[in-house]
C-alpha cells in the first residue's frame, strides 16, 4: 500500500528556485515538501555555474604556469591530472551540495528523494526506493529546471558531449569542437582551451555571443583569435560521417573536422516532459509554463519558477522567485518586477551585463547617453592585466534626466562588478549618483566611477 | 577672464520686481549663451530668463520665493574676454533679499544678445510619462505593495523623478489611495509644510489686499431663466458650423453692457491710494478661470462691442490659452468688472471677493428647476440666483440693487437683450 502524505507546500525540483522556495516556506512556518530525484543543488550546484567555474579556475592557474611572464620561470611546463581537477570540482559540489541539505533540514523541510509525477493539479506521486508515496498538497511549486538542447542529427552520446558531460571529462580532450557560440560553449570552451585542447568553434549566427553588441563580445573575440582559436560563424553542423564532423560553412562549402569531443551547447529547453505536466491543466506560452508577474500558473495555487517559465535561465532569476512565491504563498504581497536580471559570462575575459543593452536604434536616439571608460586608463586593471584585449565599463543613461537605463563590461574579473552595476539599477541611480559616490582606488569598479563622469561629460582620467 | 553681471531686466510694462520661481543653474555650471537661467514670475506670467552670453556660473542671487527688483544682479557669469562687470565676484552668494548689487554697467561683451524673454507655462510638469517605469528602490516598492499602492500614481521628487520613502509617505497623507479597509479610522499624523510662492502669492496677495481694502457690500438676487434657457437652447441647436455653443456667460455679459452705460460708478477701477475712481467707457470684463495652479482672471476686452458669438469664443479663447500659461499680460490685465461662475458648482449663493482695484464683481449661480408662483398657480421654473458685491465707498447699496434688478428684468425678457 503506497504511503499517502498532506502538505502545504510541494516544491518540485531541488534547484536553486525549488530549494530556495523551500527553505523560505519552511522559514515562514509552512508545512514544505521537496521532491528531487538527484541530489538538491540543481543543475547551478551540481552541473553547471558552480563546477564550471571550479574548471575555469582551474583552468586560469594552468595557463599562467604554462605562460609564466614577468620574472617567474617554472623549471617544466605544468601538467595536468584533470581527473584530479574534477575530483576537486566534485568536492567542491559536495559541500554546497551538504550545504544546501542542511539548510532545508533546518528549516524542516522535508526531502522526499524520488521521481515525481503529477497525477493532477494538486497531487504528485513520488516513486522513491522505498516505493511510492502520494502527496496532495495545497500548494503546488514547479521548478522542474532546464536541459540541454540536443541536435537530432546529432544526438549525444559517445563523443558527443553536454555540458554535463564536459564538466566531469577523465581528461583535457586534445581536440575540441564546440557548437554554439552562446555563454556555456564558449565559457568551457575556454577553460578547455587553457587546458592545452584546440578548440573550435561552430556558431550559426554570424558572431559569437550573439545576445550581446559587437562591442561587448570583442574583448572575448580576440582573446580566442590571440589563442588560436578557429571560429566558424555562419555555419551549420550537418552530422557525424566516419566519426568526423561535417559541417557547412557561410560560403557553402562542406568540411570535416577530426574532434575528440563534439560539445554542443546550443541553448537549453525547459523541462516539461516526464512528470505529469501534461495532467495539471496549466497554461503554457510556448514552451514555457505561463505565469503573471506573481509566477503563478494559470492554476489557482500552482506556481512555477525559474528555467521553466522563461528566459532568461539564470539561478538568481529562479531564486528570486523561490523566494517569492513562498513569500506570496505565506500571505504577503510580492511581485516579480526587477529593475534589471543581471547576467556574467565568465569567458576570457569576463561580461557582465544589466539592464538596457545598446541596439543601432539607442546607438542613433540621442535621448540616450552612452559613455564608456576604458580599463586601459584604469591603474588597477593594468596592474592585473585584466584590460589587455579592450575591456571597458559601459553605462547608457537617459540624456534628459540621467536615469541609467543600462550597464555592461567586458575585461578580466568583472564578474564581481555585476553586483554594483545592479544595485544602482535597482536604487533607480541617475549618473550624479555614481559620479557622487567615492569608489575605492586602486580598484577596477573605479571605471564604473568615471564612465559616469563621462556621461556628465567630465571624466578625469581619460 | 572677465566678469559679465545678468541683472534682472524690465521684463513688462512698470514691471519694478519679480518673483524667483526656479533655478535652471548652479554655481559652477558652465552654461552656454541661450540656455535658461532662472524662472521668474511677474504679475501673473511666468518668464524664462537666458543667458545672453557663455561662461561658468559663480554666484546666484536670491532663492526662490524671492522677489528680485528689475535692475538687480541675478546671475554673475564668469566669461572669455572683458565681461560687464569690474572687480571681484560679489563677496557673498548667499540668498539675501536682492539689493540692487553695486555694480557699475558696462556694455556687454561683443556678440552679447540682449537677454531674451519667452513666456512660458507656469507649470512645473511631472516628468513621468505613460508606460515609463517609476523610480524606485526596492524597499521603496516593496512598502508601496504592502500598502496595495500603484508606484505609477505617486508623484517622486527625487533625481529623474525617484520615488522615495517620503515621497510615498506624502502620498499616503494626501489621501492618494486607501491603502487597505482597516486604516480606514486610523488616525492620520503628519503636516506638510508648503511654501507660498509664486502664482498662489499672487493670490494670496490680492485677494488680502481685496478683503482689506474693500467694504465689500454683497447682494443675491433671483432670475427666472427659462425663457433666456430656451433660447440658449434654440441658439445652440440651430447655430452655424463656424458659431460656437453658447452658455450663459455672454448673455449675461451682454445684459452688462447695456445696463453699465446707466451706473458708471460700477464700471470703474478705484485707485484708493490717490483717492480717485476711474470710471470706464469701455467694459473690459475680467472672466475668474480655474488654473492648475490657481486662480487667473484674464479679461476680454471692449466687451461692448461683441455680440454674443464673439463674446463666446472670446471667452473661450483667452481661457484656453490661460490654462496652457501662454496668456500675455495684455490678456490678464485691465479689467473693470469681473465675473465669476463656478458652472455646474454654482451653488445657491456666494459671496465673491472683488477683484481690486475694481468695484463690483458678479456671480451667477447654478441654474436648477424649481416650484415658483406664477399667477397663483406653483410652476416648474428653471431658476437662477445671481451674487455680486460691490465696493461700498464707492457704490451705494441702493444702486448696486438697482443695477442687479435691470440686469434680472434684462435677462427674465431675453428679447430686450437685443433691442436698441
Amino acid at each position: 500500500m503506497a504511503e499517502a502524505i498532506k502538505t502545504h507546500v510541494l516544491v518540485l525540483g531541488g534547484g536553486p528556485g525549488g530549494y530556495v522556495a523551500a527553505i523560505r516556506a519552511g522559514q515562514l512556518g509552512l508545512d514544505t515538501t521537496l521532491i528531487e530525484v538527484d541530489r538538491v543543488g540543481g543543475t547551478c550546484l551540481i552541473r553547471g555555474c558552480i563546477p564550471s567555474k571550479a574548471i575555469i579556475h582551474v583552468a586560469g592557474q594552468f595557463q599562467a604556469m604554462a605562460n609564466p611572464r614577468h620574472g617567474i620561470s617554472l623549471g617544466a611546463p605544468p601538467a595536468i591530472d584533470f581527473a584530479e581537477t574534477v575530483k576537486w570540482k566534485e568536492g567542491v559540489v559536495d559541500k554546497l551540495n551538504s550545504g544546501v541539505a542542511a539548510l532545508l533540514k533546518r528549516a524542516k523541510v522535508r526531502v522526499l528523494n524520488g521521481w515525481g509525477t503529477f497525477t493532477d493539479g494538486k497531487t504528485c506521486r513520488v516513486a522513491t526506493k522505498d516505493g511510492d508515496v502520494t502527496v496532495a498538497a495545497e500548494h503546488v511549486i514547479l521548478a522542474a529546471g532546464s536541459l540541454p538542447v540536443e541536435l537530432p542529427f546529432l544526438p549525444f552520446g559517445g563523443d558527443v558531449i553536454s555540458s554535463t558531460e564536459a564538466l566531469s571529462l577523465s581528461a583535457v580532450p586534445k581536440r575540441l569542437v564546440v557548437i554554439g557560440a552562446g555563454y556555456i560553449g564558449l565559457e568551457l570552451g575556454i577553460a578547455f582551451r587553457k587546458l592545452g585542447a584546440e578548440m573550435v568553434v561552430v556558431e550559426a549566427m554570424e558572431r559569437i555571443l550573439p545576445l550581446y553588441d559587437a562591442p561587448l563580445v570583442e574583448p572575448v573575440r580576440r582573446w580566442l583569435q590571440r589563442n588560436g582559436v578557429m571560429l566558424h560563424l555562419g555555419a551549420k553542423a550537418k552530422g557525424l560521417e566516419d566519426g568526423k564532423l561535417v559541417l557547412e560553412t557561410k560560403d557553402g562549402e562542406t568540411l570535416k573536422l577530426v574532434a575528440d569531443k563534439i560539445l554542443v551547447t546550443v541553448g537549453r529547453k525547459p523541462s516539461t516532459e516526464g512528470w505529469g505536466l501534461e495532467n495539471m491543466a496549466v497554461d503554457m506560452a510556448g514552451r514555457f509554463v505561463k505565469v503573471d508577474d506573481r509566477c503563478a500558473t494559470s492554476m489557482n495555487g500552482v506556481w512555477a519558477v525559474g528555467d521553466l517559465v522563461g528566459e532568461p535561465m539564470l539561478e538568481h532569476k529562479a531564486a528570486t522567485q523561490g523566494e517569492m512565491v513562498a513569500q506570496i504563498i505565506a500571505g504577503h504581497a510580492r511581485k516579480f518586477d526587477p529593475a534589471s536580471i543581471p547576467a556574467v559570462c565568465f569567458t576570457e575575459p569576463e561580461i557582465v551585463s544589466a539592464g538596457l543593452l545598446p541596439t543601432p536604434e539607442t546607438a542613433k536616439d540621442k535621448s540616450i547617453i552612452t559613455a564608456i571608460f576604458p580599463f586601459a586608463a584604469n591603474g588597477r586593471a593594468l596592474s592585473m592585466e585584466a584590460g589587455d584585449d579592450g575591456g571597458f565599463v559601459r553605462i547608457l543613461a537617459r540624456a534628459s534626466d540621467h536615469r541609467v537605463l543600462g550597464i555592461q563590461a567586458v575585461g578580466a574579473h568583472v564578474s564581481e562588478l555585476s553586483n554594483e552595476f545592479s544595485l544602482a539599477l535597482e536604487m533607480g541611480a541617475v549618473l550624479e549618483d555614481i559620479a557622487g559616490t567615492i569608489h575605492v582606488h586602486p580598484t577596477l569598479g573605479e571605471a564604473f566611477n568615471e564612465a559616469s563622469l563621462r556621461g556628465l561629460g567630465h571624466a578625469i582620467h581619460i | 577672464m572677465g566678469r559679465y553681471v545678468f541683472k534682472l531686466p524690465d521684463v513688462g510694462e512698470g514691471t519694478a520686481e519679480a518673483e524667483i520661481v526656479a533655478w535652471h543653474v548652479a554655481v559652477g555650471d558652465v552654461i552656454e549663451e541661450d540656455q535658461n537661467l532662472v524662472d521668474v514670475m511677474t504679475d501673473k506670467a511666468t518668464v524664462e530668463m537666458t543667458s545672453p552670453v557663455s561662461g561658468k556660473v559663480i554666484s546666484l542671487h536670491g532663492e526662490p520665493g524671492q522677489m528680485a527688483a528689475v535692475g538687480s544682479a541675478l546671475v554673475e557669469l564668469e566669461v572669455e574676454g572683458a565681461g560687464n562687470a569690474a572687480g571681484k565676484a560679489a563677496p557673498t552668494q548667499k540668498a539675501e533679499a536682492p539689493t540692487p548689487a553695486p555694480i557699475k554697467d558696462k556694455a556687454p561683451p561683443a556678440g552679447a544678445k540682449s537677454p531674451e524673454t519667452k513666456v512660458l507655462s507656469a507649470l512645473p510638469s511631472v516628468p513621468r510619462t505613460f508606460g515609463d517605469k517609476p523610480l524606485a528602490s526596492p524597499a521603496v516598492r516593496q512598502r508601496a505593495r504592502d500598502l496595495g499602492i500603484e508606484l505609477q500614481y505617486v508623484p517622486g521628487s527625487g533625481p529623474a523623478g525617484r520615488i522615495s520613502h517620503a515621497d510615498l509617505d506624502a502620498y499616503v497623507a494626501s489621501g492618494g489611495s486607501a491603502p487597505s479597509a482597516r486604516s480606514a479610522h486610523a488616525w492620520r499624523d503628519g503636516v506638510e509644510e508648503i511654501k507660498i510662492i509664486g502664482l498662489r502669492r499672487k493670490i494670496a496677495e490680492k485677494m488680502q489686499d481685496s478683503k482689506r481694502r474693500i467694504p465689500h457690500y454683497a447682494y443675491v438676487e433671483e432670475i427666472d431663466m427659462t425663457e433666456l434657457e430656451e433660447l440658449r437652447a434654440h441658439l445652440n441647436k440651430t447655430n452655424r458650423a463656424d458659431q460656437p455653443k453658447l452658455n450663459v456667460l455672454p448673455f449675461l455679459i451682454r445684459a452688462l453692457v447695456r445696463i453699465l452705460p446707466d451706473y458708471p460708478q460700477i464700471n470703474a477701477r478705484f485707485d484708493d491710494d490717490a483717492g480717485v475712481v476711474h470710471r470706464h467707457a469701455a467694459v473690459h470684463v475680467g472672466i475668474a478661470t480655474q488654473t492648475v495652479n490657481g486662480l487667473i482672471v484674464p479679461v476680454v476686452r471692449h466687451a461692448e462691442a461683441l455680440d454674443v458669438w464673439d463674446l463666446a469664443n472670446e471667452i473661450a479663447r483667452i481661457a484656453q490659452l490661460t490654462r496652457e500659461g501662454k496668456a500675455s499680460r495684455d490678456d490678464l490685465s485691465g479689467s473693470t468688472i469681473t465675473i465669476t461662475s463656478l458652472g455646474a458648482l454654482g451653488g445657491v449663493a456666494t459671496t465673491p471677493v472683488i477683484n481690486h482695484p475694481e468695484v463690483a464683481i458678479i456671480g451667477p449661480n447654478a441654474i436648477i428647476e424649481r416650484p415658483v408662483v406664477r399667477n397663483g398657480q406653483i410652476v416648474v421654473r428653471r431658476m437662477m440666483n445671481l451674487s455680486s458685491s460691490f465696493d461700498h465707498r464707492v457704490v451705494d447699496g441702493f444702486d448696486a440693487a438697482e443695477f442687479i434688478q435691470r440686469v434680472k428684468a434684462m435677462l427674465e425678457h431675453p428679447a430686450t437683450l437685443f433691442m436698441e
